[in-house]
């Protein structure tokens, strides 16, 4: 915008010309403040992120008493056949639950994106249900569906035949994992679909084309991007998940499951390491190609594309309404089902209902004290978690300088992606818990030492395991500010502290909260990372719920999961209902 | 407006701070590790609380192989002041590792000789023992007509393929008991190629070892090896479960306590682990399991042999501790991750 331009220097220079030293001073000033936020950044991503990450590969490479030991837990590890099972096995369960929640995603996200069906907002809203639930819950659920004493497989008790699909082991972790993509997949490829230049359908009907030709030269190509990159988010998910084979897996061992039993259930840190390393590298394999894929993504709505609205067809949309209510339909039978298996005394021989399982006495985990414990944490994880986030999203985008900094900030901030939260949890415990290093000889204290075993951890932990999501939303939300408020807001010698808390945070006030939300809602139902890290007087409560299955206390356990269920549900609407003032309020500027 | 929001958000955001500071203060407290049931330590705990209430005792419960884990993990750095009611084959590692303070509780002359430590300070002291069991749901049997087992022997028919849970014996002190009766029982050859055929039956091994007994209660399998007490309690919440003890007799370990060595040992720690063997507990231990540390006059609990220690198998616990980490091995080669799921 080259008036924009003439217009800031012109604001420039009649500013120059008022110069006062107090004036440079602080424009000086401000940008070493600046250089020094970006550099506490650095720093803060070096210890949250890159230093736990080298420890954990350190200690691949030591045995238990810290000693070097090479590649000897790697060789051990090769050399069991078990590896090669569960690496197979992972691999087979990602492979699968891609397809199944892409394809599934696809059909539905094209529903929401390109029809005019009935009730879009309801079933979207059930498709990202499983985002709220521990993906234990998805396990839990199925056992009660497809189980021995399922709903499906006694036939509702006996009233219809039933059905034995064999759900413990690979059956029962594909569709577990499945339940646990879609809404990423549904999420991603909505974006892509709605992001389509109606123009290009425009010429393609003109030219005569059939739907069918115009499906695979115009709309696939125009979503592969989103597509590739929720391909490579439900490899990544699913490939890393411990919850559903922990539940469902029964002898079929995969990877994360393997670093559970080493570093739980043995305690053999070491080789816990190894198993995170290899279960990293698949992963960290996905997450470079998806970079690569992304980087060659030129626009492609550009400012003069019309966006696609979709019209009426009936035929079309009969076929699509059946077709999401009926996954739809399937997402809710799942959780009713878990919502009422809660609710049941004795399942399968004592059909009661009542709060049975929801006082917790009798069982491990922790009850109420862990519930509250992950509520606070939840809010905690939200806050300060949305605080960085934001700034650190703001300070890579709008500040001018330390450019090599900034940019090695950036890929840091992404790199969160294709961290598994186990991965996380364990590189912490080394990392935290660590006394001090002998460095050159010298033995440095370690100064982080007290966050082990509190509160500061867990958050911190789960700050950094849902960063890059939270940066990417912050990131986006501030490219669509135009740089010229600070560039003017700075020539009229408004700190830009001031230009930050009264323009910036106000405008991008609706992705502040949806950061917020996002991270109260995985910190309610993440397991993976926190479970390393929680300790005896911090009992939280999706640990809890994979401690009381465990024990086999299948019921509690489901009853754990409902309420942080409902939790993230009430946050969820909170939100809604907030964001729906505040667009109405702050973003009025946007419509004329 | 803004500056109002400002503050609050300011006061919002240090609010944390300023809880995350207090977290550490009030720190004088006893953290005990246990591997006793997570229905058994409320009661218990209530009694504790009753006549000791300045202490503040923090409770971490797992199952037995992943307490004993986490302690030989935190060796350096301990964390535990008191473990209480775990598996006397884990204090023997411990105990190895140098990680015990030598200590004698009060009463420790009623302990009968076979429930502690032989030292004079003893390093550990039992309160009871416990035992395989098989949990057999009555319901799903009759349903699929297969017979009750009655023995070790009988598990392996391969009428049960498929019908049979343990616990993984590397996390579960139950698991380990089972198998480490089994080969005391049959000899070492004889207990592998037995493992063996009993792996062919299984349909899957569980983390802890309540879960098969729980899920033979649901009826997710007909029957879980699991322990006697466990059994009883699930009959107990209305899950047709019966006990069966085998007739080779049962593996069984003794839950005992012991005192953790660090630089300052609690003055705390040694008044609950007087507490953990007095009378006034044992009964309360009597009243679930019939093998205490020391008789107690209370009736033998339900559903239990009449002379419940001669349902126990002579057990090696120094053989039982020494071959530990070799048999779990050899255990987690041939089954860990080797078989795929069953239906």
């Amino acid at each position: 915008m080259p008036e924009g331009g003439l217009a800031t220097e012109a604001a420039t220079a009649s500013a120059r010309a008022r110069v006062d030293d107090g004036f440079w001073a602080r424009v000086d000033g401000e940008r070493w403040i600046k250089r020094l936020l970006i550099v506490a950044l650095c720093l803060w991503l070096g210890v949250v992120l890159v230093l736990p990450v080298l420890q954990l590969l350190v200690k691949s490479l030591a045995d238990d008493q810290g000693g070097f030991v090479g590649l000897t837990h790697y060789v051990k590890y090769f050399n069991s056949p078990n590896l090669f099972v569960s690496l197979r096995n992972s691999l087979v369960v990602a492979v699968l639950t891609t397809l199944l929640s892409v394809g599934l995603g696809f059909g539905y996200a094209y529903a929401l994106a390109r029809t005019t069906i009935f009730g879009r907002g309801l079933l979207k809203g059930v498709a990202m249900m499983p985002l709220f639930a521990p993906t234990l819950l998805n396990g839990i659920a199925l056992i009660y569906l497809f189980g021995r004493k399922g709903l499906v497989t006694t036939g509702l008790f006996g009233l219809l035949p039933g059905v034995d699909i064999g759900v413990y082991g690979p059956v029962g972790i594909v569709i577990a994992e499945t339940l646990y993509a879609f809404p990423q997949a549904v999420l991603i490829l909505v974006i892509a679909l709605k992001m389509t230049d109606a123009r290009l359908y425009e010429a393609a009907q003109s030219l005569g084309a059939s739907p069918l030709r115009i499906f695979f030269t115009v709309t696939l190509p125009g979503v592969r991007f989103g597509l590739m990159s929720a391909v490579f988010v439900c490899f990544i998910l699913s490939f890393t998940d411990f919850g559903a084979p922990k539940v469902v897996g029964g002898n079929y061992s995969v990877l994360a499951t393997d670093i559970y039993k080493q570093v739980i259930g043995q305690q053999n840190f070491s080789m816990g390491a190894v198993v995170s390393v290899v279960l990293l590298i698949p992963a960290l394999l996905a997450f470079i190609a998806d970079r690569l894929v992304q980087r060659r993504q030129v626009a492609s709505f550009a400012a003069r594309s019309v966006p696609l609205i979709p019209r009426p067809n009936p035929r079309r949309d009969v076929f699509f309404a059946f077709y999401c209510w009926l996954v739809g339909g399937a997402i809710v039978i799942f959780y009713l089902t878990a919502l009422f298996a809660s609710l049941v005394k004795v399942w399968p021989y004592q059909l009661e209902l009542g709060l049975w399982h929801y006082h917790f006495s009798g069982t491990g985990g922790g009850g109420y004290s862990a519930f509250f414990n992950s509520l606070r944490m939840s809010a905690y994880s939200a806050l300060w978690g949305t605080a960085i986030t934001f700034l650190a999203a703001y300070l890579i985008e709008k500040t001018r300088q330390l450019h090599g900094l900034r940019q090695l900030a950036y890929f840091l901030s992404l790199a969160p992606l294709a961290l598994p939260g186990m991965v996380i949890g364990l590189a912490y415990i080394f990392f935290f818990n660590a006394r001090g290093w002998e460095i050159a000889g010298v033995f440095v204290a370690n100064p982080f030492n007290w966050l082990y075993s509190t509160m500061a951890i867990l958050v911190l932990c789960n700050i950094v395991h849902f960063f890059s999501v939270s940066f990417l939303t912050a990131t986006t939300a501030l490219k669509q500010m135009d740089r010229e408020f600070e560039t003017v807001s700075a020539s009229m010698g408004v700190p830009f502290t001031k230009t930050f808390v009264r323009v910036t945070v106000p405008v991008c006030l609706p992705a502040i909260l949806e950061i917020g939300m996002y991270y109260f809602v995985n910190s309610m139902a993440t397991v993976s990372a926190v479970i390393f890290l929680y300790s005896a007087d911090l009992p939280l409560a999706s640990v809890a719920v994979a401690n009381m299955d465990d024990a086999g206390d299948t019921a509690y356990a489901c009853a754990m999961s409902m309420l942080i269920v409902a939790a993230n549900i009430l946050v969820r609407l909170m939100y809604g209902a907030s964001t729906a003032g505040i667009r109405r309020r702050s973003q009025a500027w946007l419509t004329r | 407006m803004t500056r109002r929001w400002l503050q609050t958000t300011r006061k919002m955001m240090l609010t944390p701070l300023l809880l995350l500071a207090a977290l550490p203060a009030g720190a004088e407290e006893l953290l005990v590790y246990t591997a006793l049931e997570d229905d058994e330590i409320p009661g218990y705990m209530e009694l504790f609380k009753k006549s000791h209430a300045g202490i503040d005792v923090k409770i971490v419960r797992d199952s037995t192989g992943i307490i004993t884990a986490k302690l030989l993990a935190e060796k350096d750095n301990p964390q535990a002041d008191v473990v209480w009611g775990t598996a006397a084959t884990s204090l023997m590692l411990f105990d190895q590792a140098g990680m015990i303070e030598p200590y004698a509780p009060k009463g420790l002359d009623k302990v009968r000789p076979f429930m502690r430590d032989g030292n004079t300070v003893p390093h550990w002291v039992g309160i009871k023992a416990w035992e395989t069991g098989f949990c057999v749901n009555t319901v799903e049997m009759e349903a699929k007509k297969l017979p009750v087992p009655k023995s070790y022997a009988d598990l392996i028919n391969p009428v049960y393929k498929g019908h049979l849970v343990m616990p993984n014996p590397a996390s579960s002190g139950t698991g380990y008991l089972t198998v480490s009766a089994i080969l005391q029982l049959m000899g070492e050859e004889k207990g592998w190629a037995y493992l063996d055929k009993l792996h062919d039956n299984m349909s899957s091994y569980t983390h802890s070892g309540s879960k098969p007994c729980k899920m033979a209660g649901a009826g997710e399998t007909e029957i879980g090896i699991s322990f006697a007490y466990r059994g009883f309690m699930q009959k107990k919440k209305g899950e047709p479960v019966v006990t069966v003890f085998p007739s080779e007799g049962s593996g069984w370990d003794v839950e005992a306590n012991a005192l953790i060595k660090k630089a300052k040992v609690k003055e705390s720690a040694k008044t609950f682990l007087d507490w953990a063997i007095s009378a006034e507990v044992m009964s309360a231990y009597a009243k679930v399991y019939p093998v205490t540390a020391y008789a107690t006059g209370v009736a033998i609990p339900e559903g239990y042999p009449a002379e419940p220690e001669k349902q126990l198998i002579k057990n090696d616990f120094s053989w039982a501790a020494a071959n530990r980490a070799r048999i779990l091995d050899e255990w987690s080669k041939r089954y860990d991750g080797k078989s795929e799921a069953k239906k």
